[in-house]
């Protein structure tokens, strides 16, 4: 394509690269790519990192220990790892059918505001049993996350509305509205932050049971990751064995041809945002009752959109999903301790751009050609 | 946007020169959407999440290069100007024309400039070719591939142009993220409402403009008509910053409804990668 | 010593895109003041073979020289630059802008600022010139395909073009039409413009050209005939590379009772424009009743009417009785109601899905394919394996995304998977256009088998003949309305045209009874 005239005057034959359109793909290119566009993603972020001054090599073996250098911090790589895998498979399901819910952000706001609620409102009292306690957390996660991927998604399916700047909106309705009650009604003695849930509500800890395992002790790992890979397995059957799943990507291929076969696309697209915006909601519910227990303005450090580029790492595979979230976590803990804080930001940024970028080689060739 | 808020404070504040901050950022502005021009345009990736990685990256290099910013205070600032003669016009003269920053005016000024470059000159009109059918402009020899960095550039320069705005004018300094909140994406909400007319986007930003200046006035006084004001407590003020958020939806669906109804808005190739002599696509 | 010098000389080009030899080393050329046609089937190379002089493609081997001077274009600008002008089958016409607008794009001047009132007037003053007459004002949505032709010819005519290729230009022209654009060549040719003239089509080739090149898979198996030395029966052969059949065996038809009936049917297009002013027709068991008309006439419209693609705004769709209009595409797949669409890449298939999951798309609800939740995967392998055998379909395998297919084999999978269904009715629309031969004939085959079988059928074609040799009765549709209803054997092409130019039946009959 880039043909040069100025060049063709030399002697000297000249190269320009081309694309070609493949017309079968590899099972394992997709696998190669991905993992090709991580390791260019790191080169950049390294040649960043110099240029700001810092050092590449010493970052990146930090961040090597910092995540996964002992039980104990790859006990906390996975602490991080369980909420991204809830909210990648949310992503990954919402972009199967091509609809960008970039509001995961907010879906775990409003899960984990809704779990609170059940707590501090409260829907039920301190003293419930711990399983129905948890179950009915979830629940309300669930349901506040849905209803926070179901307007939305209706408003994409009944209007036509643009889902990416409604969904974003969303975020930060949710935000203001969680702060609105840990400033307010659930603020504990004026601080930003609610007083802490009773034990009843707190997810199982792997520390819970180092009494009869003493190898458990001080592992903080809790029944969340446990969902997440229900969860995954779930999101695996749905997409890839199920009717629904087979309607799911017709609509995401070709929505006139999913139109055409007698399916119902209105009802689709909310139920796709509606379970989306539940798997997030779960995240938020896993995260405030298993690591937090209590609500509070911080509690994600961009889960929401980590999870984009999760689900977008993963080839939108559940089972890759749950891979490459260990991978973010171990990022996200390590980076709590680089300076300056935007590095993992900047670094998620960069390894989205090559793999998007990368997937080019799945429908292209490219060809060294002679002119 | 956020880089470019970025990039023209640190160098007004190294600098001491605002016009350089604002020359900088803009250029920041638009070497950031070369990247996604790159990626869309080159490789035919997905728009929306190429966009959404241009985000990560700018959020990402203006937190790291920003480090420590936000403590520098502040630094010579864009000047403001009143405009002689017009100012003295009633009612509009005071609002319009009086002690407003320099770039309020350049606001004035590029909305009519744009309509008309869209609507009225050549390369306006290539423009739109290239945006509704580029192969009718392919097969007329006009550069689709140019074309759509040169503008997808010069979208990148009025967003770090935009965001120079704020660091730079409105609320002078860096705070990270909050620098912006979520305006670009306001943005887009607006040119959906808009329906892709530079005047009825005019209008919309304005909306949006004295919806903030609202805002603020309503967290101002303690007593608001006979009630006491309750939006002064820091609680319920975050119902009042929800507000421009669920208004950018409101305006959103009012928008998309009446371009169902009357069938225009989007240009038709929006979101579309164009390969010459693509087949069975 | 004087020599003609040739408007355009071709040697040798050759043109591959992936997996495909387009151009095998064609020969082309065409003499000052002449109507060169290009023949062959859909899919020879034709339109790659003028795309290449055009710019649009660059050849990987082969020269060109326009006018005695070797050029070689970079891009479309180049060619039109040397003169040449091209009218693609698909128009180039941006559809939210003006006549003039499209006219004037992409040229140099006006360097800025654009003057729409003196700009209208040099088109309005060129239009004069050709007789080629159009509103510089109006949108391009707003104009036929016919107006929109006349918009194309007039862009490369205001750059100056001497050298004119129109790709398939006849396509969306009634009989009448085509007589008169056949005149508006002839003055062009006389005005001095050379023009080469893509076709699939022999009559017209014989009728309109001087010289014939004829293009078989990729190759030339004639070239720069001259059409006085020819026969229709020769040019078929060279084109088709054996002895073609030119009538379907069809055995007389056995019409059962009404299957499908359509009542006063009014719906609107994309745009809000009404497309179906009242459409009333009956289709039986066992027949086919063939839909003629210039494209564009609302016979999208009314096939989506019919399979509860599109909402009607009063009317009604009887399948065996019931009323089924405006219930949902799933309604019509329940009753058998078979379509095989128009647009086979947007609409009839997924195109990043394998061929497998496209053959399941109407069937995957019920069993044996579904179950309660999940899909019987064994049983989609099993099927389609035998759909594959059954119609023929050439794919490497099931798993093949159905975007690498080609348009043929498309075909032959979206037909499968309607015909697996068993269907009592059979909206067809367009179902041979684009295909080769080969892929026609199977096409036209099932049609007439599920005919035999005694489904009833609502075939939409373009292609008159088509309609003439398959249907046993033929309505004419013309901006939305049926202009009348006619058996082959009784009507003449002349007649079906004028109803396609939007006579009435009972208007064209009175005026012959007139004569007689």
């Amino acid at each position: 394509m880039a043909t040069n005239d100025t060049l063709a005057k030399g002697f000297r034959p000249t190269y320009s690269l081309r694309l070609e359109r493949r017309l079968t793909t590899p099972k394992w290119l997709p696998v190669a790519t991905s993992v090709g566009a991580v390791v260019v993603a790191l080169i950049v972020g390294a040649l960043l990192i110099y240029l700001g001054g810092g050092h590449p090599l010493a970052a990146y073996q930090h961040i090597l220990e910092a995540a996964f250098g002992s039980v104990g911090v790859f006990n906390d790589t996975l602490v991080k790892a369980t909420p991204l895998i809830l909210v990648g498979l949310a992503c990954a399901l919402a972009f199967r059918m091509r609809l960008w819910n970039i509001g995961a952000e907010g879906q775990f706001f409003m899960g984990a505001w809704g779990a609170s609620a059940v707590v501090l409102l409260p829907l039920l009292p301190a003293t419930t049993p711990k399983p129905l306690m948890l179950l009915a957390m979830a629940l309300a996660g669930f349901l506040c996350g849905a209803l926070w991927g179901f307007i939305p998604g209706y408003l994409k399916a009944k209007l036509n509305v643009n889902e990416v700047v409604t969904t974003l909106m969303m975020n930060y309705i949710a935000t203001s509205w969680v702060l609105f009650w840990v400033f307010g009604a659930w603020s504990e003695g004026g601080f930003q932050m609610s007083r802490m849930f009773p034990r009843t509500a707190w997810m199982p800890r792997l520390l819970d049971y180092a009494k009869s395992i003493p190898a458990f002790g001080g592992l903080t790992l809790h029944g969340g990751i446990l969902l997440g890979l229900i969860a995954a397995t779930i999101v695996w059957f749905i997409v890839s064995r199920s009717k629904w799943g087979y309607e799911i990507r017709l609509i995401g291929d070709n929505p006139r041809a999913a139109h055409y076969a007698g399916i119902n696309i209105v009802r689709n697209t909310v139920l796709v945002m509606m379970l989306s915006g539940g798997l997030a909601g779960l995240a938020g519910m896993s995260e405030i009752s298993g690591v937090v227990h209590r609500l509070q303005g911080a509690i994600s450090p961009g889960y929401g959109f980590t999870g984009i580029i999760v689900a977008w790492l993963a080839k939108l595979n559940p089972f890759a999903v749950v891979l490459v979230s260990v991978l973010f976590g171990g990022l996200i803990l390590a980076g709590r301790e680089i300076q300056p804080s935007g590095i993992p930001r900047m670094l998620q940024g960069i390894i989205l751009f090559c793999v998007i970028a990368s997937d080019v080689l799945l429908r292209y060739r490219v060809r060294l050609v002679r002119s | 946007m956020l880089l470019g808020a970025m990039f023209g404070f640190k160098v007004a504040v190294g600098t001491g020169n605002p016009w350089l901050g604002l020359l900088v950022a803009m250029l920041a502005g638009g070497m950031l959407s070369l990247l996604h021009a790159v990626v869309t345009i080159n490789f035919q990736a997905d728009q929306v999440v190429s966009g959404l990685a241009t985000n990560f990256v700018g959020i990402g290099l203006s937190l790291v290069l920003g480090e420590g910013l936000s403590k520098a205070g502040t630094t010579a600032l864009l000047p403001n100007w009143t405009v002689p003669g017009l100012s003295a016009i009633p009612i509009l003269g005071p609002i319009l024309f009086t002690n407003q920053s320099i770039l309020v005016y350049f606001g004035y000024l590029l909305t009519p400039a744009v309509a008309f470059y869209i609507n009225r000159t050549r390369p306006g009109m290539h423009l739109r070719a290239v945006g509704e059918y580029p192969s009718a402009a392919d097969a007329l020899g006009i550069n689709v591939y140019r074309l759509r960095y040169l503008y997808v550039f010069i979208g990148g320069l009025l967003a770090g142009l935009a965001g120079a705005t704020i660091s730079l004018a409105i609320s002078p300094g860096w705070f990270s993220e909050l620098t912006t909140a979520g305006q670009g994406w306001i943005a887009i909400g607006i040119v959906i409402f808009a329906q892709w007319n530079p005047w009825r986007a005019l209008a919309g930003a304005y909306m949006f403009g004295a919806l903030r200046r609202l805002i603020l006035d309503l967290q101002g006084p303690t007593m608001l008509l006979w009630f006491e004001n309750p939006f002064r407590a820091q609680s319920p003020g975050f119902f009042l910053q929800m507000l421009p958020y669920a208004l950018t939806i409101i305006i959103l669906v009012i928008g998309s409804r009446s371009a169902m109804k009357k069938r225009v808005g989007a240009p038709a190739a929006l979101g579309l990668p164009y390969v010459r002599g693509e087949r069975g696509r | 010593m004087p020599q003609i010098v040739n408007a355009v000389e071709m040697r040798g080009i050759v043109k591959r895109f992936p997996g495909v030899l387009a151009n095998d080393h064609v020969d082309f050329d065409l003499c000052q003041g002449e109507v060169h046609a290009l023949l062959g089937e859909n899919g020879a190379g034709k339109s790659t073979l003028m795309n290449v002089l055009a710019g649009l493609y660059k050849p990987e081997e082969g020269a060109i020289s326009v006018e005695g001077k070797r050029v070689s274009f970079n891009s479309p600008r180049d060619a039109i630059a040397a003169g040449l002008g091209m009218v693609h089958q698909h128009f180039m016409l941006v559809p939210s802008q003006t006549v003039t607008e499209n006219i004037i794009l992409g040229l140099e001047a006006p360097r800025f600022v654009l003057n729409m009132a003196e700009l209208d007037k040099k088109i309005l003053a060129l239009q004069e010139q050709y007789g080629l007459r159009v509103d510089p004002k109006a949108k391009i949505w707003q104009l036929s395909v016919g107006e929109q032709q006349r918009v194309e010819i007039l862009k490369m005519l205001y750059r100056g073009a001497r050298v004119l290729i129109l790709d398939e230009p006849t396509a969306v022209l009634t009989p009448q039409e085509i007589k008169e654009f056949i005149a508006t060549l002839k003055g062009m040719v006389a005005s001095g413009h050379s023009i080469v003239f893509i076709s699939h089509k022999l009559d017209e080739v014989l009728a309109i050209a001087n010289r014939v090149t004829v293009l078989r898979h990729g190759r030339a198996t004639a070239s720069g005939v001259s059409t006085a030395g020819t026969t229709k029966r020769k040019l078929a052969e060279l084109m088709v590379g054996r002895d073609v059949i030119f009538f379907l065996e069809k055995p007389p038809a056995t019409p059962g009772p009404v299957v499908l009936d359509l009542q006063d049917l009014k719906a609107e297009n994309d745009r809000g424009l009404q497309a179906l002013k009242g459409v009333s027709l009956q289709v039986r068991a066992g027949e086919i009743l063939g839909i003629a008309g210039v494209a564009g006439n609302g016979q999208s419209e009314l096939a989506q009417v019919i399979t509860g693609m599109r909402k009607a705004l009063s009317g009604h769709v009887r399948v065996n009785g019931e009323d089924v209009v405006n219930r949902s595409p799933r309604v019509a797949i329940n009753r058998q109601v078979a379509h095989v669409p128009e647009d086979r890449n947007g609409v009839g298939s997924a195109p990043s899905l394998s061929l497998a999951e496209n053959l399941i798309m109407k069937s995957y609800r019920k069993a044996p394919v579904g179950s309660r939740l999940a899909l019987n995967r064994s049983v989609i392998r099993k099927q389609a394996e035998e759909l594959k055998t059954a119609f023929d379909i050439a794919a490497p395998n099931i798993d093949v995304q159905a975007r690498l297919l080609s348009g043929g084999n498309l075909q032959k999978a979206i037909l499968a998977r309607e015909m697996s269904a068993e269907p009592k009715i059979i909206v067809a629309v367009q179902p041979t256009r684009g295909l080769d031969v080969g892929a026609i004939e199977a096409v036209q085959r099932v049609l007439l088998d599920e005919r035999a079988r005694g489904t009833a059928i609502l075939l939409f074609s373009e292609e008159l003949e088509e309609v003439m040799a398959l249907s046993d009765r033929i309505a004419v549709i013309y901006e939305g309305q049926i202009m009348g209803e006619v058996k082959p054997e009784e009507t003449t092409l002349e007649q079906i045209g004028l109803m396609m130019a939007g006579q009435r039946l009972e208007n064209i009959r009175g005026e012959t009874d007139g004569h007689e």
